[in-house]
Parts: structure tokens; sequence; C-alpha cells
């Protein structure tokens, strides 16, 4: 069973996200890290582009195969986690913490609403487990 | 639910991640698949590979039943336990697969053939044999298979033999295996490293797992043995080459042994290939650019497209690597079509890596 911490909120498609003062910081989910198994590359936002909920924002890849990941909420993306570049494997040791992937200024407070909180992601990942 | 090897339960009592593959549920990884490829590079590691099937062949006709049936010449096989690999076509010169003969004595060979290809091949051995008398064709299913890899796998596998068997096994030579009473020990493998393939009673399988396990071979999953064999420039049937592409432009032209009056199924097609030019070889791919080559991917070079037949991250050389079909004559550089984006990749020879070593930058290995 993987681990879903509760303070955090969810993408179906396995993006946590910590919002703390209006910025929004992004990782993937341990259950996420666990299915792709080693990470190999990972292929980030650029600081300073606007991005909007939903879209495609970059690409985790593991040994096994490649997986986009998505910007939960809209605004600009102000910072990234620059060691992922020479050490991804930080996603599958630390998934929530030294793994964190990059973080937007929101622009929308309400967008936080759409996410899914730790139980209901809990329940969207129980069937694959 | 799909077939299980007899090492099912030990694949779950050692924390495997299992994964469908050709119908068999088998250990992907048993929580790092870099950890478990990093095992074999340096000290040793197993895999089951239970789920490849076992043939027997004999009976009078045994050896030119495989002259016709094979691209390589069991005829080359004269010392007992001595091991061949070849490519078995259809007329066209396609690959329906590729295996490994043993030679166990006159008129007794032993075939390893692939789990995903294991109904058409024994449809194709048995289609094959009309006209040849006398010929036995028995499909194993009691022997389980485990591959034992790295550079220490020979001495730790040793020592769980018995004394007879010892002294056997340390002066087996590469290529080559020994036949016990109770076991099959080849001296082969696919990772590109030394070891063994040791065939076994089914039941008495899970045991010498235990034992393995206790000595200090590293359990590994398919998912190691994929970047192992990839790393070692070793293809992959149904990937690199199917029954729709020749031997001649996927790297195997050196498995056929075409050059004397020998007839094989396949021959003709090849020798009119041949005569006609090859248009395309068959090469490795260093990506020098970051990212991570996948199958199937668009190569673009000088002399037009060609395609990624696998490909995916090298844990030894720490960047990602891949076999490719291109038009003939590529060298140097070239660029890879990932997610719309032109990747720059640098054509090399095969292997990439041989017995722990990074074989890049090796003299005249850039072409």
């Amino acid at each position: 069973m993987s681990e879903v911490p509760l303070e955090l909120k969810f993408l179906s498609s396995h993006e946590w996200v910590l919002i703390e003062d209006n910025v929004a910081t992004v990782g993937v989910s341990d259950h996420a890290q666990e299915l792709l198994g080693d990470l190999v590359y990972v292929e980030l936002p650029e600081v300073g582009g606007a991005v909007a909920a939903g879209d495609s924002v970059g690409v985790i890849e593991s040994v096994k195969a490649a997986s986009d990941t998505y910007a939960p909420v809209s605004g600009e993306v102000i910072e990234v986690n620059e060691e992922l570049e020479g050490a991804p494997e930080r996603i599958n040791d630390d998934p929530y913490g030294d793994g964190w992937m990059y973080k937007i200024a929101m622009e929308d407070a309400e967008e936080v609403g759409d996410l899914l909180d730790a139980d209901a992601y809990s329940e969207t990942i129980a069937d694959e487990e | 639910m799909g077939n299980k090897t007899p090492l099912y339960q030990c694949h779950l009592d050692a924390g495997a991640k299992i994964v469908d593959f050709a119908g068999w549920d088998m250990p992907i990884n048993y929580g790092s698949q870099i950890a478990e490829h990093e095992a074999v590079r340096g000290d040793a590691g197993m895999f089951d590979v239970s789920h490849m099937t076992v043939v027997d062949v004999s009976g009078g006709a045994a050896k030119s039943y495989l002259q016709y049936l094979l691209g390589n010449d069991v005829a080359r096989l004269k010392i007992t336990g001595k091991a061949l690999y070849s490519c078995m076509l259809n007329e066209q010169g396609g690959v329906i697969d590729d295996l490994i003969v043993y030679y166990l004595r006159d008129n007794f060979y032993r075939l390893v053939i692939n789990s995903a290809t294991r109904e058409k091949d024994l449809a194709w051995l048995d289609r094959q044999a009309q006209g040849f008398a006398g010929l036995v064709i028995k499909f194993r299913e009691d022997i389980a298979i485990l591959a034992v890899q790295g550079p220490n796998a020979r001495s730790k596998a040793i020592a769980l033999f018995d004394d007879y068997q010892q002294q056997s096994l340390r002066q087996l030579a590469r290529f080559q295996a020994a036949e016990f009473d109770d076991c099959f020990v080849g001296r082969t493998g696919y990772t590109g490293e030394d070891g063994f393939e040791i065939m076994m009673l089914a039941e008495r399988i899970p045991n010498f797992w235990e034992r393995s396990l206790a000595a200090g071979i590293t359990a590994c999953g398919l998912g190691a043995r994929d970047t192992l064999r990839l790393e070692a420039g070793m293809n992959l049937y149904g990937a690199d080459m199917d029954e729709t592409t020749s031997p001649l432009v996927s790297g195997l032209g050196w498995t056929l042994a075409m050059d004397d009056d020998r007839e094989f199924i396949g021959k003709k097609a090849l020798l009119q290939q041949r005569a006609a030019g090859i248009q395309q070889s068959f090469v490795g791919l260093l990506l020098l650019d970051k990212g991570v080559l996948r199958n199937h991917l668009r190569v673009v070079t000088a002399l037009g497209d060609g395609e990624i037949t696998s490909g995916s991250y090298s844990p030894t050389l720490q960047q990602s690597i891949a076999m490719a079909r291109v038009p003939a004559g590529t060298a140097g550089q070239v660029e890879v079509e990932v997610r719309n984006k032109m990747l720059k990749a640098e054509v090399v020879k095969l292997p990439f890596v041989r017995e722990g070593k990074s074989m890049l930058n090796h003299e005249g290995n850039h072409q």
C-alpha cells in the first residue's frame, strides 16, 4: 500500500499538490513512482512560463515507460527542482519531499476545489493496488 | 490469471512485482530494476526463465531435420554439450523464432525456444518434420530454467552442486553444457556476462532458488533482463526481428551458414536478398541529448528514415541506448524523433557493454 499524505491534494493522473500561501508545489505520488519503477529522466516546465490547469507540462520516464505530467492549477512556474535533472531517482526515494518537481504561483485559488483530497485519491488508486 | 512457473511462489516471497509476459505471470522486478541490473554487472543475479520452452529432438533423422530447419548449421556441433545460436526461418527468410540448440549426443539435440512463440513454433516443428522418418519431438513441460549471470555467478552457483558436478562445471567452456542425472547446465546467457543457464525438473527448482538466494545471488526480474540484453547487443524476438524481417537486416547475418550446398528453409530467399543488395543495416544508437529512446521511434538520417527496434536506458552507461534498423551505410550522427522533438544520437557498434565494461570510445568503435 503506497503512502497518501492527508495534507496534500491530488490529480487522478497521480500528481500531488501542496498549497501554501497561493503557491502550489507539485510532484508525483508514491503510487505513481511505484508503478513506473526506477526513474531515469524528468522533463520539467520552464521557470517563468504560464501553465493552465490540465496542461501537459512535462514528462517523467522510467526504464520501463514515459508518462506525461499535468499542471494541477493555472499560473506561472516560479521554481523547478533542478536537482532532478541529475538525480531523477529522488522521486523514487522521496516522492513527497526531495522529489518535488516545480512550483506554480496560482492565478485562481478556486481551482483547488477541483482537486482530489487524499481520501478521494486513495479510492481512485485502490483498484490498482 | 496467466501461466505460472514453478518459481511463482518464490517470486512472491521475494517481493516481486508480477506482470503479464506472453500469457505468463512473471516478475518484472523485486523493487529496483536498476539495482538488479547492477547486481548482474557487478556480482551475481538470477532470472527465472522457465516460461521458455525446452524441446528435445531425437531419432535417426534429428541432425538432417535440424540442418533443414535452422539457418545455422548443427553440423558445426561436434563436441557433446556444445551450443549454437540460430534463427528458424520461414520460406521468405523471415524469422519465426531465435533459439539455442545443444548437441547432446548423436541424434539427440535440445532446443530452447521463446515463450511468446511457443505455439506457432511447435506447429512449425511438427509440420516440417513430415518426411523425416523416426523423428521424436518432445516438448519438455517438466523442465524449469534458471539463468544465473554475473562475474561471480559461476563461483556462487558451482558451490550449490555436488562434488562431481562441481569438478565438471569448473571446467565447462563457454557455450558448452554439461548433462547430469538430475540437471543440465549450460555456460550460456542473455546478459553479456559470464554465467550458467540451469535446467532441472520443475519440482526441484524452488529448493535450488532458495539455496541460490542464500548464496548471495540476487533475484532479478524481466525488467533487468531486458536492459542487460540491450546493453549486450542481443536481439529480442518480436522487437528486433520477426517473421517480416530477415536476419540480414537484423544484425543476425553471422548466425547464417549459407555458403555451402546445405539446403535449409528460407535459404533461397536469403540468397536472393543478398544478390539484390541489403538496403538496411542494424546498428546501435547512443542518445547524446537527454531523454529515453523507445521502440518504434523514427530515426532520421542523411540517407533516409530508420526505426528503433528496441530502446531503453542503460544503467551501466547512464545514457539512453537503442538498437535500430537504418538505411545501409548510415554512420555518425543521426536524429531521433521523440514526442515531436528531434534528439541527437550517435551510431555505434554493438555491443554497448561486455562483461561489466563499456565498449564505447574504444578505438574503432564509432562508425
